[in-house]
């Protein structure tokens, strides 16, 4: 676990390049601190063993996830050129965040230990708190930052005291340890067991936006800056999933039975209020916000149904949502900043009006990313939710496939809004600049998706 | 390889017009086109009258080489490859006329779509048939909504909706297959015919069937799925309603060919007649709307509903008669339909309206734009020696091997078919002349090289049939082994 340790140090030395004068050299210090820790992480491929004390995996899964997590921090902090400009800003202090942060989404993804994970959730979620109301004079920003921190607060303290009821029942914080003595008690476990999972499940599933959990989304994500909401929008959620997978599969696979009646139906009800949310909103800001609640449904469609599919299709899901998550928030910077309503960037459905001829290559990008995500074929999102519902017929969970589908249909009406509004609503015609390193960042991010969209299979080698 | 030719060829002549764009693009997409066609012609002209696929194409894709990127040519593909490849040149240029926006994108989207529906028509795996079917959808969708008429948006956006949330089921019927089938090494498959050799429980087949159905109904589209269609052919520009009509909607029936019926027999047995009294209220459903319609291209399109229904209806009549029928006249509909909105093209365009009460006369002014649409317009309504002729009687001789009672109403077809066509041939080119269609200009050098190569397969279909029937005959001859 190289990438830890490595990404610590360098947000410290963050901190201090802060005192420089030239705000220049922070940008392309952290994209390089960013790729040292991801080839870092590489290094461990195929090494599979236990580190600091028996509390964090280093495993093949864990470097995937790790790896897309710090793919889609550098996307993000590739984006985040206009912070240099702003004389409010304090870069050096975000970036050295974001880079803390990534470690707390490191350490959810491969823990071992249930402090680990604790540890891991409140790095990242406090560090997330801080930026959310990083936009200190706007007043939105603090309202969201309050409000995610209040309610945030409150999930870890659920989450922490299934943890206690966990230790109490099997006497370890230990994943392996938890799993043993489920297999000791012969399927009678202590209610304690019962309690503590239904609590831990709680506290994640709020932190990955689940319904009934959901309710701080849309306020956070479009109070916050919209960068930072593109970085909660993947990295915490990619980090929540991988820390549900490994929970779910390690610990409590043995007692599926009991788990995943509560799972599917909560995956079911995510589905429906996330789709059917996001097709009433008018600002694609929440749009956004309701779509990656969507998306937490189908990602936890892969948890309902856990089996051999589920960790392909996790993994690859999560890279084809970040991607074109973070590609569609990219543009949304851009555009918002050309029109300014009541002091604040437009982030309407309306703000988008006419870009096909403002700038055809934006209008291209955000298109592939809306198609992406609504899972139309020849892009990845096809293939991440063609992999989730695989894992479900496996399983032979119809009825949440029924609706999956169906809340497809619905997310193609929300997303294509997006499309009609770029490519056949008129607009001011003045062209939109855009710097060649942002345009490559954007360039690459689609690349991925349609890549992944023609040949999955690239990806899947590495599993 | 050649059917891998025929899938890359127009994906990289679209390409091509992409890059040098501007004024030539026209002529290069028509180039592109046209070697296209010499493709599948040379397939069509080569192809052995056996059942089995050739120039095939066979490459390991996804989930260790179970889902394989694996294409070729069945006598069942053939026609529609021919006619894809036949209509897509005449298609372009038959768009000459007019002058769009971004020519360039406009071309390019064109051959895209036909590198879709290339591909939907070879695919031997069901993923890669899905894959197509889907793609096909995203080409069409920009040339409807970019180019198309004032209330184009909303039109076009229901359409995309309404037909991905229907294939969406399929994909869903699709998975489930893929994960019955099971190979030696333990392994997946989603070859089409391994689909065909899977057994499946009353229940599932029931199932699959109504996932299947949905898909495939909205597609073509059988009543009461249709109510998306008569809006995007007239909202559409000409180009693209061709590209619906004459072969998108030929997706639709293709599938249920290729998938439903093999795959789910059991499923068809129990819920055909459902179906194909579903596909007989709409043929006369569709046919009683035309007769009332007052603008042409509104006509056509519900003229094209009610024809689908007739090939929905012998498809599912699961005889050798309705599946040769539904094949030629899949062909032949293409054919016909694409010259009708041809001419509906030419009159509305040169007299600013497509309202039938305002014109008239027309034939005063226009020998040759007369021959051609008696000829296209006898050959939309079956009359013997032309093209519709043999496809509607083996259509109706299938459905009534079934069913009397549905043959006989479906057969209404051929008397309304006359009724509609008639009015519009009546209505638009003899009686008085009015103002706007006083001193009509005949059909000019380039728009009769869309109306020769049309009328010729009208009659060729028509006087020859065994030249194509010959073709499909094995293939759906291995086809009902299947299915009984």
């Amino acid at each position: 676990m190289l990438s830890i340790i490595l990404l610590s140090v360098f947000g410290i030395v963050l901190l201090y390049l802060g005192f420089l004068k030239s705000r220049a050299v922070l940008l392309p210090a952290t994209l390089f601190f960013i790729l040292i820790a991801l080839g870092a992480g590489f290094l461990e491929w195929n090494k599979s063993y236990l580190y600091f004390g028996d509390m964090l995996l280093v495993s093949n899964t864990a470097i995937l996830f790790t790896g897309i997590v710090l793919v889609s921090a550098f996307m993000v902090v590739a984006l985040s050129g206009d912070f240099l400009d702003d004389e409010a800003a304090q870069p050096a202090e975000y970036y050295a965040i974001l880079l803390f942060s990534i470690v707390g989404a490191i350490m959810m993804i491969a823990y071992e230990n249930l402090i680990m994970l604790f540890v891991g959730v409140e790095i990242l979620s406090v560090s997330m708190y801080v930026l959310t109301g990083s936009d200190k004079r706007n007043l939105r920003s603090n309202e969201a930052a309050l409000k995610y921190f209040l309610m945030g607060s409150f999930a870890t303290g659920i989450m922490l005291f299934g943890m206690a009821l966990l230790y109490g029942a099997a006497g370890s914080f230990t994943l392996t340890d938890i799993k043993g003595y489920i297999a000791l008690a012969q399927g009678r476990p202590s209610l304690l067991l019962y309690m503590g999972v239904l609590l831990v499940l709680i506290g994640m599933l709020f932190k990955v936006s689940a319904a009934p959990f959901h309710f701080w989304t849309p306020d956070v994500y479009e109070g916050a800056p919209t960068l930072f909401t593109a970085f909660m929008s993947t990295v915490v959620k990619t980090a929540g999933f991988a820390a549900l997978l490994q929970l779910l599969s390690v610990a409590f696979g043995a007692i599926y039975g009991f788990w995943w009646i509560t799972l599917a139906v909560i995956t079911g009800l995510t589905l429906l209020i996330g789709n059917l949310t996001a097709a009433y909103q008018d600002s694609f800001k929440r749009m956004m916000a309701y779509s990656s609640i969507s998306h937490a449904g189908y990602l936890l469609i892969g948890l309902a149904a856990l089996g051999q599919q589920s960790k392909q299709a996790l993994v690859f899901y999560s890279l084809a949502y970040s991607v074109a998550t973070i590609a569609a928030f990219g543009i949304l910077l851009v555009v918002a900043k050309q029109r300014v309503s009541d002091g604040r960037p437009d982030d309407t459905y309306s703000a988008f009006n006419g870009l096909s001829r403002q700038n055809p290559l934006l209008a291209f990008i955000l298109a592939v990313s809306m198609l992406s995500l609504a899972g139309i074929p020849l892009t990845a999102g096809f293939w991440g939710k063609f992999m989730v519902f695989s894992a479900a017929i496996d399983k032979g969970m119809v009825w949440i496939l029924v609706l999956a589908v169906l809340m497809s249909a619905v997310g193609i009406y929300y997303y294509f809004r997006v499309v009609i509004a770029m490519y056949f609503r008129e607009g001011s015609s003045t062209y939109i600049q855009v710097a060649p390193f942002y345009r490559f960042v954007l360039i690459a991010a689609t690349a991925i998706t349609i890549i992944l969209g023609l040949v999955p299979g690239l990806f899947q080698n590495l599993m | 390889m050649l059917t891998l030719s025929i899938l890359l060829f127009p994906i990289l002549a679209a390409l091509l017009v992409l890059a040098v764009g501007g004024k030539q693009a026209k002529q290069i997409a028509f180039l592109g086109a046209l070697v296209e066609l010499g493709l599948s012609g040379y397939a069509f002209f080569s192809f052995v009258p056996d059942a089995t696929s050739q120039f095939a194409f066979d490459y390991p894709w996804i989930a260790a080489g179970s889902i394989r990127f694996s294409a070729g040519i069945d006598g069942v593909s053939l026609l529609l490859v021919v006619l894809t490849g036949l209509l897509t040149p005449l298609i372009i240029l038959s768009a000459f006329r007019h002058t769009y926006e971004r020519p360039a994108v406009f071309y390019a989207l064109i051959l895209f779509m036909q590198a879709a529906l290339m591909g939907v028509f070879t695919a031997r795996d069901a993923f890669l048939f899905y894959l197509y079917f889907e793609a096909a959808l995203i080409p069409i969708y920009f040339l409807a909504a970019s180019w198309g008429g004032e209330n184009r948006i909303a039109v076009t956006f229901k359409f995309f909706v309404y037909t991905i949330f229907g294939s969406l089921f399929m994909l869903v019927a699709l998975v489930y297959l893929y994960f019955k089938t099971s190979t030696a090494a333990g392994l997946h498959s989603s070859a089409i015919t391994d689909l065909y050799n899977l057994t499946l429980s009353a229940t599932e087949q029931t199932w699959i069937f109504w996932a299947f159905f949905i898909a495939f109904a909205i597609k073509m589209p059988v009543f009461p799925f249709h109510t998306w269609q008569p809006d995007t052919y007239v909202e559409s520009p000409t180009p693209a309603t061709m590209l619906l009509a004459g072969i998108m909607l030929k997706m639709g029936v293709y599938g249920v060919i290729r998938l439903l019926l093999p795959i789910v027999p059991e499923g068809v047995n129990l819920w055909g007649t459902t179906a194909i009294v579903l596909s007989v209220i709409g043929i006369v459903y569709g046919a009683i709307i035309a007769i009332r319609q007052r603008d042409i291209k509104r006509l056509i399109a519900y003229s094209s509903f009610s024809h689908v229904g007739l090939m929905a209806a012998g498809v599912f009549s699961q005889t050798s008669y309705g599946i040769q029928g539904a094949l030629v006249q899949m062909l032949a509909h293409g054919i016909n339909v694409v010259g009708m909105f041809f001419v509906a093209d030419i009159i509305a365009s040169r007299t600013n309206t497509r309202l039938l009460d305002q014109m008239g006369g027309i034939t005063r002014y226009t020998p040759k734009l007369t021959v051609y649409f008696m000829i296209l317009l006898l050959g939309s309504v079956a009359l013997p020696l032309t093209n519709g002729f043999v496809g509607e009687f083996l259509l109706l001789a299938g459905v009534f091997e079934y069913n009397n009672i549905l043959g006989a109403i479906a057969g209404l077809t051929i008397i309304f078919g006359a009724v509609y066509m008639l009015r519009l041939f009546q209505k638009a080119m003899f009686g008085k002349t009015t103002d706007i269609t006083t001193g009509f200009k005949d059909v000019s050098g380039s728009e009769s090289w869309v109306f020769i190569p049309l009328c010729i397969m009208v009659f060729w279909i028509g006087l020859v049939p065994n030249s194509f029937l010959k073709l499909t005959e094995p293939a759906v001859a291995n086809l009902l082994q299947f299915i009984k």
